[in-house]
């Protein structure tokens, strides 16, 4: 019996043996590439390393780990062809076996599809085009926090609901300013509303009082802000110069974050409507985290897509400790659906069969000069939007891998 | 009511008023390169990361000293003018005998460094100003705020100074003979490379003098003047390098042309001076209001 015992031991020592060399070249290596240097550098940048880093080393902490996980990082400057060779490069030649956060949707795309020709693993935070859980979905991509159909479907129902029917958008003229507006223009028509005119400006712009003129001329009652980091908050400040809030119409922000509304200031942001994933001072946990990242991180508050950072590199530890192996990036992306998430940001989760992490999505409010009690104390909640009710439908999506 | 290509003409109006606002910035921007090359020789590429050491002074005077606008549009242009011509002691005035190539890799290499040394103390999400002037004026075919109809008197006023103290006094006449003949001028007592240093700063003053106007209408932000100085090349080629009227009226026209693409076809209201600038590149590189050297 005993000797039984001793060969089971021995027999689990050399599985796990076998295991620990499946780690492709002996390590994990996770590779966050982002906006270091530009317009989205404050929302992601530096903090998503730092949150990448924050969650292997809250991993190991709570359980034996793999002793070598490395965290690289990169600046694609926002553009697609910088994006697809440093992805390249990384997967070829420095052997990363995943890659976290790629905000701008260009790039994310072009990620995208090497990282499914390489079969590694790519966890979006950043980036928000829906199509990368619709018609561009691939075995090897999870979206992580939030997408335009859930920003659209937030922020847009919350505005049709309250009376404002007809809408003019001004958006960013690439792969994300036209799924938000896409997105967000289905909502509007869904819910009674009407479309009365868009247009669509170049990334990332300066000025916009030219397209704010013809966003008032166009008399909708709602100008969507299909934009996002400094040419949202522009658009907004200039929105409050020229008087147009003032004359009656009102600015919908699709997509707003922490940082943007800490640029523009509480006094122009105050009001603002939008929808976020995360907020760093709903409960003691986020404001432990962000009170530590803070601290890393030039007094800047973590937004939701550090968060997102933060929860899928957990989420995908587990994944990986659990099969023992990061050689195969699908298996690793199955693993990581068929296992429930959790974590201390985003709590209990799931990922579906088209790569699209479920989780509850919150409408917020910008409060007003006076009902900020505390440095970057920016938001109150409106509402939550349940789990199941946040994100489109997988059948609407177009995802091949549905069928 | 008639329309233009579907455009209403109130709205035209609205359009060619804020074309010319906007061609106020680069009017200004593209005097003060037009100064620097024009007296110093030097492509200044460090311009735009000066534009936007104008709009932190405006922001940091407020925020520290509790210096208001009005003060911080004479003491910022003054303070950041200070600095252009430390660099230009420092380094530039190394670089006279070299080929332009010199100066213009050097103050490439300077404004990366400013910018980078904003955003890593300031983050690239830009600070809050407020509207020293909020309100407007409703002209029937559009709301013309009261700050923008500043900008635009005021950018008028520097720019007409600019130019009669360049074409129209003594001390420009220093100037311009300095340019040409530099032994001669220097044989006759005048003190030609602290003139030099002078005109440097006075360049760089113009361009934080744009980055005070810009701050209350855009967001005070490390990346506002990279976004902006390929524009401003682009108006100063336009114009004819060095050529003074000619940065001020391409300054202004650029600006009004953006506006009217901005209308009529908006993806392509930020390659359309680009392509201006090729055509008259082809037809006279010298460009419009330049003289061959």
């Amino acid at each position: 019996m005993r000797m039984k015992c001793l060969m089971i031991a021995a027999a689990a020592c050399l599985a796990a043996g076998a295991a620990e060399a499946q780690y492709s070249n002996g390590n994990i290596k996770i590779g966050v590439m982002n906006d270091q240097s530009g317009t989205y550098a404050d929302l992601a940048g530096p903090g998503s390393v730092w949150a990448a880093k924050k969650a292997v080393a809250d991993f190991c902490k709570a359980q034996k780990c793999h002793d070598k996980i490395e965290v690289i990082f990169a600046d694609h400057q926002n553009k697609p062809d910088i994006g697809a060779g440093i992805a390249r490069r990384w997967y070829d030649v420095e052997q990363v076996d995943v890659m976290v956060d790629v905000p701008t949707s260009s790039v994310a795309l072009a990620v995208n599809n090497i990282t499914k020709e390489k079969n590694k693993v790519f966890l979006v935070s950043g980036a928000a085009s829906s199509d990368l859980t619709g018609k561009a979905c691939t075995p090897n991509t999870i979206h992580w926090t939030y997408d335009t159909w859930a920003l659209a479907n937030g922020t847009g129902n919350a505005i049709v609901k309250t009376g404002g029917k007809t809408w003019f958008f001004l958006t960013a003229d690439y792969a994300f300013g036209h799924a938000l507006e896409r997105d967000t223009a289905a909502v509007v028509e869904k819910n009674g509303g009407k479309v009365v005119g868009k247009v669509r400006h170049p990334f990332p712009g300066q000025d916009f009082s030219s397209f704010l003129l013809q966003a008032q001329a166009s008399k909708a009652q709602i100008i969507g802000l299909a934009n996002a980091g400094a040419d949202t908050t522009n658009a907004i400040k200039q929105a409050a110069e020229f008087g147009i809030v003032a004359a009656g119409q009102n600015l919908a922000g699709l997509l707003v974050f922490l940082t943007d509304v800490h640029s523009l200031g509480l006094k122009t942001a105050q009001g603002l409507i939008f929808t976020e994933a995360w907020y760093w001072d709903m409960n003691d946990a986020n404001r432990a985290f962000a009170k530590e990242f803070a601290a890393a991180n030039r007094d800047i508050h973590p937004s939701m897509v550090h968060a997102g950072v933060y929860s899928a590199v957990t989420h995908y530890l587990k994944a990986v400790h659990a099969l023992g192996s990061d050689a195969d990036g699908a298996k690793v992306v199955a693993k990581m659906k068929e296992m429930p998430t959790d974590d201390k940001l985003m709590g209990k989760g799931k990922i579906r069969a088209d790569g699209r992490k479920i989780h509850d999505m919150y409408l917020f409010e910008v409060k007003k000069p006076a009902e900020s009690k505390k440095p970057w104390d920016y938001y109150k909640l409106r509402a939550t939007i349940p789990a199941d009710e946040a994100f489109r439908p997988m059948a609407e999506g177009g995802c091949p891998l549905v069928k | 009511m008639f329309e233009l290509l579907g455009v209403p003409p109130q709205a035209l109006f609205g359009q060619l008023l804020l074309g010319l606002i906007n061609g106020a910035f680069y009017a200004i921007l593209s005097l003060g390169l037009a100064v620097i090359f024009g007296l110093l020789n030097v492509i200044n590429f460090a311009h735009g990361a000066q534009y936007m050491m104008g709009a932190f002074a405006t922001w940091m005077l407020l925020q520290y000293f509790g210096v208001p606008y009005w003060g911080a549009l004479v003491a910022a242009p003054v303070l950041v003018g200070i600095f252009g011509m430390l660099l230009e002691r420092l380094f530039l005035s190394r670089l006279y005998h070299l080929d332009h190539l010199y100066g213009l890799l050097l103050t490439f290499g300077l404004a990366l460094i400013i910018e980078g040394l904003f955003r890593q103390q300031f983050g690239s999400s830009g600070l809050p100003y407020t509207n020293p002037i909020p309100g407007g004026a409703n002209l029937g075919f559009m709301f013309l705020p009261y700050y923008r109809a500043w900008v635009v008197a005021f950018s008028l006023f520097v720019c007409f100074g600019t130019w009669f103290l360049i074409e129209k006094t003594k001390l420009g006449s220093y100037l311009r003979a300095a340019t040409e003949k530099r032994d001669l001028v220097q044989a006759f007592g005048v003190n030609v490379p602290r003139m030099i240093t002078l005109t440097y700063g006075f360049g760089v003053g113009l361009a934080a003098l744009a980055g005070v106007l810009a701050a209350p209408i855009y967001t005070v932000n490390p990346l506002m003047g990279s976004n902006l100085i390929i524009v401003v090349f682009a108006v100063v080629v336009i114009g004819g390098m060095g050529s003074i009227l000619g940065a001020i009226l391409t300054g202004f026209g650029l600006g009004i042309v953006e506006g009217f693409t901005k209308v009529f076809y908006p993806e392509a209201s930020n390659t359309v001076i680009f392509i201006l600038m090729a055509i008259v590149l082809m037809i006279r590189p010298a460009g419009l209001f330049g003289t061959q050297r």
